[in-house]
């Protein structure tokens, strides 16, 4: 656990320095990426460690920017509209988590693909909110400038980047992750054993929903302006599945390399194929996990 | 001293199927009680009932002077109630010592993982898997993994075990020595009630044995005189057989 912790800390640090390399557009995808390694290292509670695949990371994420919104939009001070919105996705999943994770399998995976739609409408229809689907208007920060702006969310990005990743080391290394990996082994056998298992799994489903809570905040805050569609998207929760299965599910840093890759490979391929990259990106992303099926991460393996 | 297991009256139904109907049974403190039963009889049931798998449709269990009759697996096995499955089911991707150390952390006693640890490796030590530890769960052979299933069961500082088939599928070797290692545990103080097809075993290792019929006790007893009773040889081996044994009754 040290020797991983202490990489992470380098990790982290050398990302930290990236602002001192690059332009505004560099900045503008490390924040993506430090954005689409949260959301990949909130999947890897439930989806890696418990092996539940969930699809609610868009419910999460949308919950949180509108959380946020509606909260500096009613006059709270950013930060704290922040830890609202982290908050409301923790009560959230934990509501949810109750509900839902009774279903196993293929029927939890689609109950909890339609939160996010079911939220979307609501969201549409409180119109006197949340401006239902004209959208929302965010403060502009009085920061001093606009590559200030962006370096303020890039950092922040940054320390909920390494609280999820902190978290997420806590929790393998603990009673929690290891009963998780009972209830993905063999979900009987675990509670047979002495696991609490709606527990265990409701946990691992709030820990999965409250950093990509933060993160729509974060997102809202940064953009100036969301609407139901894009934070709501379901290509939320897919991503967020590919970036763990990508980089090597259930393990420490499979999610944030999956995170990596998958950001570049996206860049990369909209830059170059501009007509058809989903679908360019779509086989590339087939081809990956048709290969590699335990990740990137299973490579270093193979080798040592 | 109260019985330490005490059903009353316990049913069992699944829609129009009675698994278990009306059972009543005690298990005395340090007893190894044979629980036998043709195929179908609802032996495995009554296990699961006991263990919360299942919850009994009608009827009272009790464990240790407290009502365990709605409690949850998880909880039935805080209070000391371990089973092994007829079926074994390790955490496969996990290794030998892996999967004692999740029994004695969350069934057993241990506080720390670490305290877990070492006490999945004094329970590995007494099954003799401590050569296995570091292996997969799931490349272990089926002897091994029975034993293995014992070591978790230990491993959690059960006051009553229950062995539903713990023997089928081994070999005469393999056989003794698990019939030791079970002679074993029952000299720990351990109370085990013990599922079995074989009656070598239960012979053997039994102080008493209860034989379900179609989810009905229909007899109960020293091990001599259950292999006499009439309602037992029908049970197994039908009515003419029965009454061809005038001796028998």
């Amino acid at each position: 656990m040290k020797r991983d912790a202490l990489r992470a800390v380098a990790m982290f640090v050398l990302i930290a320095l990236l602002p001192l390399a690059g332009d505004s557009y560099w900045l503008r995808l490390g924040t993506t990426m430090l954005m689409y390694g949260v959301l990949a290292i909130s999947w890897n509670f439930i989806g890696g460690m418990a092996g539940y695949p969930s699809f609610a990371s868009a419910a999460f994420f949308g919950l949180g920017a509108y959380a946020g919104a509606v909260a500096q939009k009613l006059g709270a001070p950013m930060g704290f509209a922040w830890a609202l919105a982290g908050a409301a996705a923790l009560v959230f999943a934990a509501a949810l988590g109750v509900a839902l994770l009774r279903l196993r399998g293929h029927y939890f995976a689609i109950a909890s693909l339609v939160v996010a739609e079911v939220l979307r409408e609501l969201v549409n229809a409180a119109t006197d909110l949340t401006g239902g689907g004209m959208g929302l208007n965010l403060p502009i920060p009085r920061l001093a400038s606009i590559e200030g702006q962006a370096m303020f969310f890039f950092y922040a990005m940054l320390a909920l980047a390494a609280l999820a990743f902190a978290a997420m080391l806590a929790a393998m290394h603990s009673r929690l992750g290891f009963g998780l990996r009972c209830i993905q082994q063999n979900e009987s056998a675990a509670d047979m054993l002495g696991v609490n298992t709606t527990l265990y799994k409701v946990a691992a489903f709030m820990l999965s929903g409250v950093f990509v809570g933060v993160a729509g905040a974060i997102y809202a805050s940064w953009v100036h302006y969301i609407e139901p569609p894009d934070v709501f998207d379901v290509l939320y929760s897919v991503k967020a599945i590919v970036m763990v299965l990508i980089g090597g599910a259930g393990s420490v840093f499979g999610p944030l390399f999956g995170a990596a890759l998958f950001l570049s490979l996206e860049e990369l391929v909209w830059r170059n194929y501009l007509q058809v990259h989903t679908g360019v990106l779509g086989l590339l992303i087939v081809l990956l996990v048709l290969f590699l099926p335990k990740g990137l991460i299973s490579l270093r393996r193979r080798t040592a | 001293m109260s019985a330490l297991l005490e059903l009353a009256g316990v049913s069992r139904a699944f829609g129009g199927l009675r698994a278990l109907s009306s059972v009543d049974l005690a298990v005395q403190r340090g007893e190894v009680v044979g629980l036998i039963g043709p195929n179908g009889a609802g032996k495995t049931t009554l296990v699961n009932v006991v263990t919360g798998v299942h919850r009994a449709t009608s009827g009272r269990v009790r464990f240790d002077g407290e009502d365990v009759t709605r409690l949850r697996p998880y909880q039935a096995a805080r209070r000391g109630i371990a089973r092994t499955f007829q079926i074994v089911q390790p955490f496969s991707a996990m290794t030998v010592l892996e999967n004692v150390t999740a029994a004695a952390l969350f069934g057993g006693a241990a506080r720390s993982i670490a305290e877990a640890r070492a006490q999945a490796r004094e329970q590995l030590a007494f099954v003799g898997l401590e050569q296995a530890a570091d292996r997969r769960a799931g490349a272990l052979t089926l002897a091994m993994r029975k034993r293995l299933e014992l070591a978790k069961g230990l491993a959690m500082r059960p006051k009553l075990l229950l062995l539903d088939e713990v023997n089928a599928g081994l070999n005469a070797v393999e056989m003794d020595a698990a019939l030791a290692l079970i002679r074993g545990i029952a000299a720990r103080g351990v109370t085990i009630v013990i599922i079995e097809h074989l009656m070598k075993v239960v012979l053997s290792l039994c102080s008493r044995i209860v034989v379900l019929h179609h989810g009905e006790l229909i007899a109960a007893g020293k091990p001599s005189e259950i292999v006499k009773d009439a309602r037992v040889v029908q049970a197994y081996l039908g009515r003419r057989y029965a009454e061809a044994q005038p001796a028998h009754g």
